[in-house]
């Protein structure tokens, strides 16, 4: 099945974000006794973006996607990205180092296929290494 | 300050032991950054970005200054040696560089670029000592109206040259001018798209958008493409790194023309080293009496790409130090460093601060050689830091990134946002929606509000103060212009293969 374009989809999202920051924008002062209110600079930019927005969603409706989108390669990165989410809500409880042990972990053993005493003696090493530089060394506090 | 005396108390800045200690940290950082793919100067600057707050001015900028052009040095190594450009601005020397590698010069390859890089890098040096100053007394006449336009024009340069899709470049910049106006109004203390979340109110900082879009958005691109090419043996020794007297002699014209083609390039907001690299290409081809042999493995083919990526640094600082107007990522990067120190890019900032001006000057001239020293002898073990893990590469940069966000604000919630615009990152990347005008959007975006607030102010709310006076009415009329390219067919044919 021959899929909608990536722009159409990108194209509609930036228009619900200018539609939100021309709503949003109206609710400020545009024009007072001093000059231009907060609502000034936003509304107009706003305007410009839905149209813009529209103008890259109708240009790109009659479009397909040409290339197939590779659901491989976005799956690592998506796959990537939510460990990391999950690392940076474990870091309130485990705090930074065992968090990031374990994104060190993940990305060597599920991303890289790395044997598990690699991932394991990476996501160690990475950890211990980021404690000693960054608490011990440069006195930073760590999340 | 004339020339002369800026330059001398320059060096007495630069020349200090822990100055040229950080110009030195500065330089191998930038030249390893250079070296690995996917991590660009600004995503480096950026996560370094929080570090410095602990640091002097001066050190830091002549620190940051020096990833900036030591990435350049670097970006040659790879695309020489692997075919794979460390940055985009690299590409042009793939062409004849890797198939000097291929055809067992890759020495030559290397240490013509070395030399093309210290001798262009040292022009664009020399341009910014004689150029900024005079520049900087010409804007102190600016006013708001004329900042306003200013600030349209470079963002809408950026658009020009941001990407193939100018529509896509514009609706990037205004989500940057979004992102700037999120927080309190500084002019009526309303608070604008905090969607009632407190810790919005005091706006988004630019360290978390600068990270998350670069540094988290490469990772997880890099995570989408895994590859790679073979790479091919780096000769040993110094004598084996030197290119022959006919090389030299090759690439004379090649010098000069990467040297004012990188630097004036440079100069203009939006351009960047990518495309001064491709023209400087594209000219000595051009002139050359052998067209036919580049691309084959030629020497100039290296020396002028590389020359032209390394005068641009110099350049791109003009409009930055001077009007406050940065025109890549990486100059916006250094923008936001100096605005987060306290000091306030534009005419006043070189007679405010000629300490930090002429030793950041300095420690260029510094800094190239001793990128010439470090890059000539130390080429092979750079190449050996492409063999650094990508698992265990990856993973660091993450915990910098989140380290980075996390000591400047202490607050959980920017490291959230630190994960969205890291998505955002990628996903701009695979949608080709430009990342340079994005944050070319928020780092003007406070200032280009406030000029035309306080424009309108002046005028008692009426537009015409844009048009009648004579500056403004220029720059805007060459704002709307660039803008409309779109509509003249030939010209944005033009553009768009110019930038492919």
């Amino acid at each position: 099945m021959r899929s909608r374009s990536p722009d159409f989809w990108s194209g509609l999202a930036l228009a619900a974000l200018g539609g939100t920051i021309v709503y949003e924008a109206r609710g400020w002062e545009y024009l007072g006794q001093d000059g231009p209110g907060p609502g000034f600079f936003p509304l107009w930019y706003g305007i410009v973006m839905v149209a813009l927005s529209l103008l890259l969603t109708i240009t790109s409706f009659r479009s397909t996607s040409e290339e197939a989108i590779d659901w491989r390669g976005a799956g690592r990165a998506f796959a990537t990205w939510a460990a990391l989410v999950i690392a940076v809500a474990l870091m309130k409880w485990t705090g930074f180092a065992v968090a990031f042990a374990a994104l060190t972990f993940f990305i060597a053993c599920v991303m890289y296929r790395r044997r598990l005493w690699v991932g394991a003696v990476s996501g160690v090493v990475a950890a211990a290494a980021f404690y000693a530089v960054f608490v011990l060394a440069l006195d930073v506090k760590l999340p | 300050m004339d020339v002369v005396s800026g330059l001398l108390h320059g060096f007495s800045v630069a020349l200090q032991p822990l100055n040229l200690l950080w110009c030195f940290v500065g330089v191998l950082l930038g030249t390893i950054v250079g070296v690995m793919p996917g991590l660009g100067p600004p995503a480096t600057i950026a996560m370094l970005l929080p570090l410095t707050f602990m640091m002097n001015p001066a050190s830091a900028i002549i620190m940051l200054a020096g990833i900036y052009y030591g990435a350049k040095y670097g970006g040659s190594t790879t695309s020489i040696l692997l075919n794979v450009p460390g940055e985009s601005a690299s590409v042009a020397t793939c062409f004849d560089g890797y198939q000097m590698a291929r055809n067992g010069r890759a020495g030559a390859a290397l240490g013509i670029a070395a030399i093309a890089s210290f001798i262009a890098g040292t022009v664009g040096v020399f341009g910014l000592m004689l150029i900024a100053p005079p520049l900087a007394k010409l804007s102190l006449a600016f006013s708001s109206p004329e900042y306003f336009a200013l600030m349209t024009l470079g963002l809408a340069m950026v658009v020009l040259l941001g990407g193939e899709s100018m529509v896509k470049a514009l609706l990037a910049t205004l989500v940057g001018l979004w992102l700037a106006g999120i927080g309190t109004d500084l002019f009526s203390q309303t608070s604008r798209f905090t969607f009632g979340r407190m810790e919005l109110l005091s706006g988004i900082d630019f360290v978390v958008v600068a990270i998350g879009v670069f540094a988290i958005g490469e990772v997880l691109a890099n995570m989408h493409e895994r590859g790679g090419a073979p790479a091919i043996a780096v000769p040993k020794g110094l004598r084996n790194l030197l290119p022959t007297k006919q090389d030299l002699k090759d690439s004379r014209f090649a010098f000069a023309n990467g040297s004012l083609v990188g630097f004036f390039i440079g100069v203009l907001p939006g351009a960047g080293s990518t495309i001064a690299s491709f023209i400087a290409y594209g000219i000595e081809k051009a002139v050359s009496r052998r067209p036919e042999k580049f691309g084959q493995g030629v020497v100039e083919g290296v020396a002028a790409p590389e020359g032209a990526n390394n005068a641009e640094t110099g350049g791109a600082l003009i409009p930055m130090l001077t009007l406050g107007i940065p025109g890549s990522s990486t100059t916006a990067v250094l923008l936001a460093a100096l605005v987060l120190w306290g000091f306030k890019p534009g005419p006043l900032f070189i007679p405010e601060n000629p300490a930090l001006f002429w030793g950041l000057v300095a420690s260029m001239y510094i800094g190239n050689a001793m990128l010439l020293v470090l890059n000539l002898p130390l080429v092979p073990l750079f190449a050996q830091v492409l063999r650094a893990p990508t698992y265990v590469l990856y993973p660091l940069i993450l915990g910098i990134s989140v380290v980075g966000v996390y000591s400047t604000s202490g607050s959980l919630f920017d490291v959230w946002l630190l994960a969205g615009f890291g998505l955002a990152g990628y996903l701009m990347r695979k949608l080709e929606y430009p990342s340079a005008p994005l944050i070319l959007g928020l780092v003007l975006g406070g200032a280009m509000e406030r000029a035309l607030r306080q424009s309108l102010m002046m005028s008692d709310g009426s537009l015409s103060i844009l048009v009648s006076r004579p500056v403004p009415a220029v720059m805007l009329s060459l704002a709307l212009l660039i803008l409309l390219v779109p509509l003249f067919g030939k010209f944005n044919a033009w553009r768009v293969k110019a930038l492919k």
